[in-house]
């Protein structure tokens, strides 16, 4: 560990929530539809739009529409994807003459991309074409974004609402959430990362002939335009087999740090609009201060880990050869080393990104564990585009319950009386990941069919199982990679689990923001407890902590547990 | 039915935006104002051909050739159609045991090639554990100093012109603290060959 490694773990956090915040005041002028500056070129499109399918952007939907809207748009994006990706072989653009994907991956691909969870059981650069890569996942990244996005605006009018019965136009707010802040953005920063160096190109592949003269094909391809959008857009799904760690994808420091602040920044950005629309500034301060906290906690521990001496480094045969003892190197490039890697896996977990710049199977056991832990604490630190901003505040709902139970206040929240009707969707949406994970890896850890993909053997392996559910259910994508995912069983049940993670979340959620809309908006009593200070901060953080905790304490003690003391009596500590 | 025709029109029309014009633009604008890195940063030779990627590592075994770190891309490592990191576990005895052996084979060679005076250095992570894509373009600047003695041996040059060379293909975190410093082997490949062209005395062959 080094000064300068904690320096850029501040800075690259820091940076990621500060950018969060002019971000977040003008996604909040699109979720109120009010004027941009980029009306002018936007608005005459957006209205074709909705002139073209038919939309009354002025049409307010109650939380079922809302939710049927969202469903049908999802299953839309679904069928397109699935259609883009089997039929990849009759489409143009695809000089390698790659086939359609078969039935398993392409229903794995396709959920994956809808969800926002980007979980990759393909190999881009020898799986799909550039139409593929363009029309179909491309497109994906953008609208399971503008989903998330659209939902944390139908949560924030909720709780703005006094006794209202709609919670705006999911077409309208996906259609705003793409034209207006998406694209420019991607569009922007984009064309920075290929002056940075990564490419942008039709081409798939170039043959160079090396110095010692062998022959080295490149794959290439439209990188930037997808990679910007795919960390913006907490999706993750790299271009190519090794994501980010792939030098065209990120090939310096400074594409790093931009992809790392993309990732985080528009979930920091959707709390501030949260804050903004709901009328409740200083409740979405907590929030935020929260979020950072936690995934600042998370990215020192990782730092920690991976700078400590593993068992390959420090053998004794090692040692003979003076081989220094850290850092942690393997699947590591140089240039992000263990400090790079470390804040970038903190907040890729914690925000369902699931990009990686380095491979998080070869983590230490505490690395990788911590990086299980942030999914399984339920994607909210940031969190996903809108899903954080809106698993998180299911959280906050949950604490207010917790603590008016505790102190025998009247549990309220943002002006809103929280009753059992509200608690009962937190704790459903809250309920519906841990018993599809857990249950999914407890039959994956019996069942051969399972077990013939997992790579590793005894709590390793177990983590890899457990890894792979969490990644799915919690929309993540990252993965420990050594599994071979592309198989019927496992294409199957993870794409289920992921549908389950955003679908069986999303619908409770909406159902939550209904009833809260529903009711009238109180002004503050002296009865309710305070939710704008640090003492409802760390009422929260125990809250996330412990229900992430109880829920999933044994099954990370078996896996990383167990692995991380074995690994200290092999190095003789 | 009053779903229907808004999802399935709003979908498509946005996948014609987004998946169309978005990345046909970005390509367009990109091919126009940024050729050499939207291409790939390739690096050609006099003739033309192209040697490669600045950004993409490419295998070198010769002594005269400053190495590249082991790569799990492909069956023989260094397929740039095939990236991938190893995911090996900490635990895993494969690795415990690549890197023991590995380990002990560098340091036995630069025993021999440091017996003019260097003395034993110590080996970096970075040249005993794999990349993570596999293609990794760079090493520590730890690891090619360790490797400047055989460099020199094998073109008969001054140990100090390696040292420079390897210098100068050296950079450091970006403002200070970004990243970790780094050296871009096939930059400083290209430099020893322009300085001391392949042909001009016999390399030793590993």
């Amino acid at each position: 560990m080094t000064w300068t490694g904690w320096a850029e773990i501040a800075f690259t956090l820091g940076l990621s929530a500060a950018a969060g915040l002019p971000l977040g005041l003008y996604l909040a002028r699109i979720w109120q539809g009010g004027a941009t500056w980029l009306d002018p070129i936007l608005g005459p499109l957006e209205r074709g739009l909705y002139a073209l399918a038919g939309i009354d952007p002025k049409a307010q939907q109650g939380w079922s529409a809302y939710a049927i809207s969202i469903l049908a748009l999802n299953a839309v994006g679904f069928f397109l994807l699935y259609a883009v990706l089997r039929l990849q072989g009759l489409a143009p653009f695809n000089p390698l003459h790659l086939g359609g994907m078969h039935p398993a991956l392409a229903f794995n691909t396709a959920v994956s991309f809808v969800t926002n969870t980007n979980w990759q059981a393909y190999s881009g650069e020898t799986t799909l074409s550039n139409v593929s890569q363009m029309f179909g996942l491309t497109v994906q990244n953008f609208l399971s974004a503008a989903t998330g996005i659209a939902i944390a605006a139908a949560l924030a009018r909720a709780f703005a609402a006094h006794r209202g019965d709609t919670l705006g136009n999911a077409f309208v707010d996906v259609t705003r959430a793409t034209l207006y802040l998406l694209l420019p953005v991607s569009l922007v920063f984009a064309l920075v990362l290929v002056a940075l160096g990564v490419p942008q190109t039709l081409a798939m592949r170039v043959d160079a002939a090396t110095l010692e003269g062998a022959k080295q094909a490149l794959a290439i391809g439209p990188v930037a335009s997808q990679e910007i959008i795919k960390q913006l857009g907490t999706n993750g799904g790299g271009f190519f087999n090794a994501n980010s760690a792939h030098p065209f994808e990120n090939p310096n420091a400074w594409t790093n740090l931009i992809e790392e602040v993309a990732m985080n920044a528009l979930s920091f950005g959707c709390v501030v609009a949260f804050g903004v629309v709901s009328l409740a500034r200083r409740e979405a301060r907590v929030l935020l201060g929260v979020m950072l906290a936690l995934v600042a906690a998370a990215a020192a521990a990782i730092y920690a880990a991976e700078t400590a001496p593993t068992p390959a480094l420090a053998s004794p045969a090692a040692q003979a050869a003076h081989v220094l003892a850290g850092p942690n190197m393997e699947g590591k490039e140089v240039r992000f080393g263990a400090s790079s890697s470390a804040v970038w896996t903190a907040m890729t977990t914690g925000a369902s990104d699931g990009g990686v710049n380095a491979m998080i199977e070869s983590f230490t056991p505490l690395g990788g564990g911590v990086a299980l832990f942030m999914i399984k604490l339920g994607e909210i630190l940031p969190g996903g585009v809108g899903s954080g901003l809106f698993g998180m505040v299911v959280m906050a709902v949950l604490a207010v319950f917790i603590a008016g139970l505790m102190v025998g206040r009247t549990p309220e929240y943002l002006g809103k009386k929280i009753e059992a009707r509200e608690v009962k969707f937190a704790v459903l949406a809250t309920l519906i990941l841990p018993a599809a994970l857990l249950g999914f890896a407890a039959v994956a850890a019996v069942l051969p069919a399972a077990l013939k993909s997992v790579s590793a053997h005894g709590p390793h392996g177990l983590t890899e199982i457990l890894y792979a559910y969490s990644s799915a259910v919690g929309n993540n994508g990252s993965a420990f990679a050594g599994l071979n995912a592309d198989t019927p069983w496992w294409d199957t049940t993870l794409a289920i689990a992921m549908a389950i993670g955003r679908f069986g979340y999303i619908v409770p959620v909406l159902a939550m923001a209904g009833a809260l809309a529903a009711k009238p908006r109180l002004e503050p009593t002296a009865g309710a407890l305070p939710t704008d200070g640090a003492q409802f901060a760390s009422l929260l953080i125990g809250v996330i902590l412990i229900l992430g905790g109880l829920q999933y304490f044994p099954a990370l003690a078996l896996g990383p547990g167990v692995e991380h003391f074995q690994m200290q009596h092999l190095i003789g500590r | 039915m009053t779903l229907l025709r808004p999802a399935l029109v709003l979908v498509l029309a946005l996948a014609a935006i987004t998946g169309l014009a978005y990345p046909l633009a970005v390509t367009g604008l990109a091919q126009i104002a940024l050729p050499d890195q939207a291409n790939g940063s390739l690096i050609r030779d006099a003739a033309g051909q192209v040697v490669g990627s600045r950004l993409i590592g490419q295998a070198f075994s010769r002594d005269g050739y400053l190495h590249p770190r082991g790569s799990a891309a492909g069956q023989a490592g260094y397929d740039a159609t095939a990236s991938s990191g190893t995911n090996l576990g900490p635990m895993d005895p494969r690795l415990i045991a690549r890197v023991a052996k590995d380990a002990t084979a560098l340091a036995r060679s630069q025993a021999l090639e440091s017996a003019q005076g260097s003395g034993t250095a110590s080996i970096a992570p970075d040249a005993v554990e794999w990349s993570g894509s596999g293609l990794d373009p760079d090493v520590s600047p730890a690891n090619a100093a360790a490797q400047a003695p055989r460099i020199a041996a094998a073109r008969r040059l001054p140990l100090a012109t390696v040292t420079e060379v390897i210098a100068a293909h050296t950079e450091g975190p970006a403002l200070g603290f970004l990243g970790q410093p780094r050296v871009n082997v096939l930059a400083v490949n290209l430099a020893l060959d322009a300085l001391h062209p392949p042909g001009a005395s016999p390399e030793r062959r590993s």
